[in-house]
């Protein structure tokens, strides 16, 4: 939503691809140029390719809140964890003896926690009982912790050093990603109940919080996720780096292209993963252009430029804004199920809302909000700039500081040269908000 | 049955502890308040300017030990605050200048002014973390203790013990002492009524010849004032990690929708209900139980939720309040 909204200027119609080719040319440059600037190897250019996909694909889903409904989610870091969850629950193997131990009571326990909450709304909508709903409430939670708490133990003692944690259901891992978005939007359908509707800041307190006790609950919850302890070994969609350089085909074709295996091998891999999340990305894009298109698409933005006059028109738009937030919560669960399907790996620690949420926000403000190519092109660029950043970021300290005579004031710049990040894109931000509110690409 | 007992541990680890965090929340949320009633929107570099303003006390009060210079009993940090205060209130309105105004000249939604902010958040963020890094420090100095558990037992003969720190004692004394002179400003001197009047009515108060820019200069000092005191009794209490500071802004903002946005009064009930909360859902209460019920050996730890989930305290509060009264309990504005 940016602030001046006039109708679209006569912005190039070639500034798309021009900033696309710019953007293409500097990973080009990461994959071969070895210097002070960029690390030449294609390896690394295609790892920050992928993570700058699935940002992309964060990005998109939060343009979908911010660009086509003006709503501020401010705990983009928990739908990502929500997401994050899926692969876990989903593809593992299951661990032996966990749901013999106390995977029945624990169902119980979700069931009878969730059927409180809803008991308690009923009580509340037919009684008006503040003392009914607190009593169903109440009972609810003494039946949840009398069936919890000894199923947890019971799971969490099962091999504790290996497992101690629920286990998946060993379905593929892509199917995952479809449920990652599902969890997210169950999230976000219980927060957007609540605090949509209301005024504007009420949506964003309510995201952080939601969001610091999604994030609370993965890392200590261990029957879960395992907790702090992290969960390796996530299946692949794609193939192992070693079983390629095992494979004597493999190994004659990439030399045939002048590589070594095992660098080829990982090139492969990334190649893989970055087929699997364009598709997704791009699917994501052609679904939201059509929708966006739409009559929904067309009320969605009437909605957003004038809400009392949509309002005036018959629209419902709290529940046109609860619509958009629990999908565009969705496609950032799909993000977050991603993301941990490239890792290979979930650590809860490494949620942090600096970096996966306010990043995110960047990158759609920068790349234009309500653009969906916007979105992608901001992304992948923010994101490029982040990792290099902390590459160049020192290299420009010691440029700056260079003069400066030894002293332990020097040597305190120089160590905090990596906070400076954080400032540089706090800059950007406002910088952006406030002279080219729309964006890199503007919104057509 | 034994009251007497179970009253000590209740006093020492859910009374002091909780009305020292509460006067810290209040504190905390008096700053977003009042933000929230002059320029209507929901600041969230707050936390982070109570970082900052913490930080640079904890080096002038660095700089002071260094001099020599201690307040006797008590920390060194209070002859600090009023310079931290100052520095803060200089980067407040340095922003103001540079980011906020803009947005207030042009009526912009509050929605672009809360995402300022955030840029704001991150930039004072990354300030701070140049400034003193990303470490945890102490910087409590003087006496650690009113009375300690020790002197407590020998006075009183019980076997449970009782311990008031002087930080904590410190706290409540400098947040009653605060709170009283913002009242006494805001409702006594002019510029604190201009202020009311600015909050209550925009219009009718730029008819009555009020300065809005001076209004505005004066929240911000105010604000950075309040964020800088809260954040440094905050620091004292636990201890100083820039972190904390930014998920500390969860609990202030519960606390000031619960007592009404732009409600100075109700910023301050909200500081102490969502603390008290806070502590009394996270706090295993089983020895108070033990000495109340002689006989019952309860084999839990009577703990409704682990302290990690202490957010989620504030959280639900919040999300209560927002189902039955999104204005809050003292009505602050509902715009």
């Amino acid at each position: 939503m940016a602030t001046n909204r006039q109708a679209a200027s006569s912005s190039s119609r070639w500034r798309a691809p021009v900033l696309f080719a710019v953007l293409a040319v500097l990973f080009v440059l990461e994959g071969t140029v070895r210097n002070s600037m960029f690390s030449g190897s294609w390896n690394t250019s295609l790892a920050i390719l992928n993570m700058g996909l699935i940002s992309a694909i964060t990005a998109l889903g939060v343009n979908m809140q911010w660009g086509y409904a003006g709503l501020f989610n401010v705990g983009v870091v928990g739908f990502l964890a929500m997401g994050a969850l899926a692969p876990v629950l989903v593809s593992l193997p299951p661990v032996e003896g966990a749901w013999a131990a106390g995977g029945t009571r624990l169902m119980g326990a979700l069931l009878v926690g969730l059927g409180t909450l809803a008991m308690a709304k009923l009580a509340w909508t037919r009684t008006r009982s503040g003392i009914a709903t607190t009593a169903v409430l109440i009972a609810g939670f003494v039946a949840y912790r009398w069936l919890f708490d000894p199923a947890v133990v019971a799971i969490e003692a099962n091999n504790p050093a290996r497992h101690g944690n629920i286990g998946g259901l060993g379905l593929p891992v892509l199917l995952s990603w479809a449920v990652g978005g599902l969890f997210a939007a169950a999230a976000a359908w219980a927060i957007g109940k609540v605090a949509l509707g209301l005024r504007s800041d009420y949506l964003a307190i309510a995201t952080l919080g939601i969001g610091e006790i999604i994030v609370a609950v993965m890392k200590n919850e261990n029957w879960l996720a395992r907790g702090v302890m992290n969960i390796t070994s996530i299946p692949r969609p794609v193939a192992q780096e070693v079983d390629l350089q095992n494979n004597p085909d493999f190994v004659e074709f990439a030399s045939s292209w002048g590589f070594a295996a095992a660098e080829a091998s990982g090139i492969w891999v990334k190649l893989s993963y970055m087929s699997l999340f364009l598709v997704v990305l791009l699917a994501i894009i052609l679904l939201a252009e059509l929708a966006l298109k739409s009559p929904w698409g067309r009320m969605m933005r009437a909605i957003r430029d004038n809400e009392t006059a949509a309002e005036a028109m018959g629209k419902d738009v709290t529940r046109r804004h609860l619509q958009v937030f629990i999908l565009g919560s969705a496609v950032i669960g799909v993000a977050g199920a991603m993301m941990v399907t490239l890792d290979g790996l979930l650590a809860p620690t490494s949620y942090n809302p600096l970096r996966y949420t306010f990043l995110i926000w960047v990158m759609v403000i920068v790349g234009g909000s309500g653009n969906n190519w916007g979105a992608v092109l901001g992304a992948v660029t923010i994101w490029f700039l982040w990792i290099k950043a902390e590459v160049w970021g020192p290299a420009l300290f010691a440029l700056l500081t260079a003069p400066l005579p030894d002293s332990a004031f020097k040597s305190h710049l120089l160590d905090s040269a990596p906070h400076m990040r954080f400032i540089a894109m706090g800059l950007v931000l406002l910088l952006v908000l406030r002279f080219a509110p729309r964006g890199l690409l503007p919104e057509k | 049955m034994d009251i007497a007992n179970a009253l000590v541990v209740f006093l020492n680890f859910v009374f002091i502890p909780a009305a020292a965090y509460g006067a810290q929340l209040a504190l905390g949320a008096l700053g977003v308040t009042l933000v929230y009633g002059i320029l209507r929107f929901s600041n969230f570099a707050h936390g982070d300017t109570m970082a900052f303003g913490t930080g640079t006390v904890i080096l002038l009060t660095w700089g002071l030990q260094a001099m020599g210079i201690s307040a006797g009993p008590l920390p060194t940090a209070l002859i600090a605050l009023p310079f931290g205060i100052a520095l803060t209130a200089l980067l407040v309105l340095g922003t103001d200048r540079a980011v906020y105004r803009f947005y207030r000249k042009q009526k912009a939604a509050p929605i672009i002014l809360v995402m300022a902010s955030v840029g704001v958040m991150f930039v004072m963020n990354g300030l701070t973390r140049v400034l003193i890094g990303v470490d945890e420090y102490r910087f409590d100095d003087g006496a650690r203790f009113i009375m300690d558990v020790r002197t407590f037992r020998e006075m009183t003969g019980l076997p449970e013990g009782l311990a008031l720190r002087s930080t904590q004692a410190l706290t409540v004394g400098v947040a009653l002492v605060v709170m009283v002179a913002l009242f006494w400003f805001l409702n006594r001197t002019k510029s604190g009524k201009a202020m009311r009047a600015y909050s209550d009515n925009e219009d009718l108060a730029l008819l009555s010849g009020i300065d809005p820019e001076r209004v505005v200069r004066l929240t911000w000092i105010i604000a950075a004032g309040l964020a800088t005191i809260a954040g440094t009794l905050y620091g004292l209490d636990k201890s100083f990690k820039a972190f904390n500071y930014f998920q500390i802004l969860l609990p202030i903002f519960a606390a000031a929708i619960v007592g009404g946005l732009g409600n100075p009064l109700g910023a301050i009930a909200g500081g102490f209900l969502v603390a008290f909360s806070e502590v009394a859902v996270t706090y295993p209460w089983v020895r108070v139980v033990g000495y109340l019920v002689p006989g019952y050996e309860p084999s839990g730890l009577m703990q409704l939720l682990g302290t990690e989930y202490k957010f989620a305290v504030s959280f639900v509060i919040l999300i209560v309040v927002l189902l039955f009264r999104p204005t809050g309990l003292f009505r602050g504005k509902s715009v």
